[in-house]
């Protein structure tokens, strides 16, 4: 009898033990509740992709069938064609390239010398300087946007990637203060050791700077260099008033998808639907607008994700 | 030795000073520029900008006539109050799920971080239109409909914004759970095994020891998501001042008399945001 007990007790405990864990983070329920939260709300990050996916593949047919709801049923790429001609899409791809690569290499590059400045060298004013650059995050861009509208017209560059390129040069482009703190705290944190040997030996500060300072700065310069330039693509607001309609970006294109589209493609009388803007043809628009930064994420993600642990984002 | 201190003195403003001319360009002059429009009425002639000085009439009719400015600030506060805490809050849970010992923590936090990638403006408008951000099929269900029929009262309007909107305001959580989930790792793990050894639960250790020392970054990010969230290309307010930009009879001086009026609720917000972390932390301590 007595042993009977025991052995139900042992059992009770073993799979109590297996439910709930030793200490309750490595049982199962505490498993399996982590692995459905983290996957029910990955899916809701997932669902509007999936969504776009599917539905710009979905040939007319599909879109009105009710039946068809995930899987279209014939692999369908007219909906691309007709987006690829809307957007323009390589040569409206070039221009994205060139009007978000040039400023966030800019802006990386002063953030690197700015950042460096602050982290290493004592000056009268730098406090109140630490406090102006991040005062320059919380203005929202509108404020200044009309005399920078205004100036920029007089200097004769609006429609021209100077409006971009010229505040970035100068430490004033998009979350300017973002990579500049990020450079601050990176240097901070390497030791000095290197460059007071660099100095004992006769080296000049610039020189430290870029032989010694810069290569070590590379995860830094990675992170920053990705984020900016995501940021200066998905920057619609400004882009469209600074650049108007001499230059244009994937995403402004499909801000005006819809007018392209009925320019492009004005709906004939007589031929029911065929020529008429669809779901799917917007979908596989999004799809293209998006997708040149899809690739470059899947192939950056180790560092847009882990880069930041290691550049030191939060600081102390 | 003088001499050395004062030329690393000047090593130094020579590196920040990209920076500080384009603050004075770039930023300050503009700044004070907008400012000055503001109290004028601009007209645009053909011999260059005309001005006009109209002492408060600019900010006088913000809130006295133009009825949509108003409306759409206090749409906006009242949707950022509801949705700022939620986006917090979710990113921490985020988070923390995510800074547990898990297979796939890599795929996980690609995924997370996906909306960082491809929010802009335009996408996220295309997502709306097409009905994509709601909850799939949520119109088939009884509380919905309930909800529907009187959406004035004051926690059905919440709820129903919620439900419409809820992946929008989960997909702006992506830097914040980055900045959370580094915070998180450079927790020290004796004071988790100390903790451990005293008999702290999980639960306790939790609202005990991560969540104060978590403080600075929630304030952190308080800072970020109210930011973000204001300057969002499809932010309401932010449209409502292009259109007056460009149209003739308000212009760039209400305009900037808008813009000015917005930055300080900005302000405003975040220092009532940080204001309220802060004084609780007091409390708590003393």
């Amino acid at each position: 009898m007595q042993t009977k007990t025991q052995q139900v007790n042992k059992y009770y405990l073993k799979t109590k033990r297996m439910f709930l864990g030793m200490q309750g983070t490595d049982g199962l329920l505490y498993k399996l509740l982590i692995y459905g939260l983290l996957v029910g709300i990955g899916f809701v990050y997932l669902y509007p992709l999936l969504y776009m996916g599917v539905y710009s593949f979905k040939s007319l047919d599909d879109l009105l069938n009710p039946l068809v709801n995930w899987i279209p049923t014939q692999f369908y790429t007219g909906n691309y064609e007709q987006a690829n001609k809307v957007l323009n899409f390589f040569s409206t791809l070039m221009e994205t390239l060139y009007v978000t690569v040039l400023p966030a290499l800019a802006q990386t590059a002063v953030a690197a010398v700015v950042g460096y400045g602050l982290a290493r060298f004592e000056f009268r004013g730098k406090k109140i300087m630490f406090v102006l650059v991040l005062a320059t995050f919380i203005i929202p861009p509108q404020v200044t946007l009309i005399p920078r509208y205004i100036f920029f017209n007089e200097l004769n560059i609006l429609g021209s990637l100077s409006a971009f390129l010229l505040p970035a040069t100068f430490g004033q482009g998009l979350n300017s203060a973002i990579f500049i703190l990020i450079f601050y705290q990176f240097f901070r944190a390497v030791p000095k050791a290197l460059e007071e040997a660099a100095q004992l030996d006769g080296a000049g500060h610039f020189r430290i700077f870029f032989t010694i300072a810069l290569p070590m700065a590379l995860p830094a310069i990675i992170i920053s260099f990705l984020f900016s330039f995501v940021w200066y693509w998905n920057e619609t607001y400004l882009a469209a008033i600074y650049f108007g309609d001499a230059l244009t970006t994937l995403p402004l294109q499909l801000q005006k998808f819809v007018a392209t589209y009925q320019q492009m493609f004005p709906a004939e009388m007589g031929v029911s639907g065929g020529n008429q803007l669809n779901e799917g043809i917007k979908m596989a628009g999004t799809v293209l607008s998006i997708l040149p930064l899809l690739i470059v994420y899947f192939i950056t993600q180790r560092w847009f994700v882990e880069g930041v642990d290691r550049s030191g984002i939060t600081g102390e | 030795m003088k001499r050395l201190g004062n030329n690393r003195n000047l090593t130094g403003l020579l590196f920040v000073s990209p920076w500080i001319i384009g603050f004075l360009v770039f930023t300050a002059f503009p700044l004070l520029y907008s400012l000055f429009l503001s109290f004028q009425e601009v007209k645009i002639t053909t011999d260059g900008i005309k001005t006009n000085f109209v002492s408060f009439g600019n900010y006088e009719y913000a809130f006295s006539v133009d009825g949509t400015f108003v409306d759409r600030v206090l749409k906006y506060l009242e949707e950022m109050v509801i949705s700022v805490p939620i986006i917090i809050v979710f990113s921490l849970i985020i988070a923390l799920l995510l800074n547990q010992r898990i297979k796939f923590r890599g795929l996980f936090r690609t995924i997370f971080f996906l909306p960082v990638i491809i929010a802009s403006g335009p996408v996220i408008k295309e997502l709306i239109d097409q009905g994509i951000t709601t909850i799939p099929s949520i119109e088939q269900y009884a509380i919905y409909q309930a909800l529907n029929d009187n959406p004035d009262g004051f926690f059905n309007g919440i709820l129903l914004y919620l439900i419409k909107n809820l992946i929008v305001i989960l997909w702006y959580s992506g830097v914040q759970i980055l900045i959370f989930l580094a915070a998180l790792q450079k927790m020290d793990k004796q004071i988790f095994e100390a903790a451990k050894i005293d008999g702290a639960s999980n639960w306790e250790f939790f609202w005990k020891i991560t969540l104060p020392s978590l403080k600075p970054m929630i304030i952190v990010n308080l800072i970020y998501t109210i930011v973000t969230y204001s300057v969002f290309s499809l932010n309401p307010i932010i449209e409502h001042i292009q259109k007056n930009m460009f149209k003739v009879d308000t212009g760039y001086g209400y305009a900037s008399a808008l813009s000015w009026i917005y930055f300080l609720i900005i302000a405003a917000a975040l220092a009532i945001a940080v204001g309220v972390m802060t004084v609780k932390r007091k409390k708590k301590y003393t």
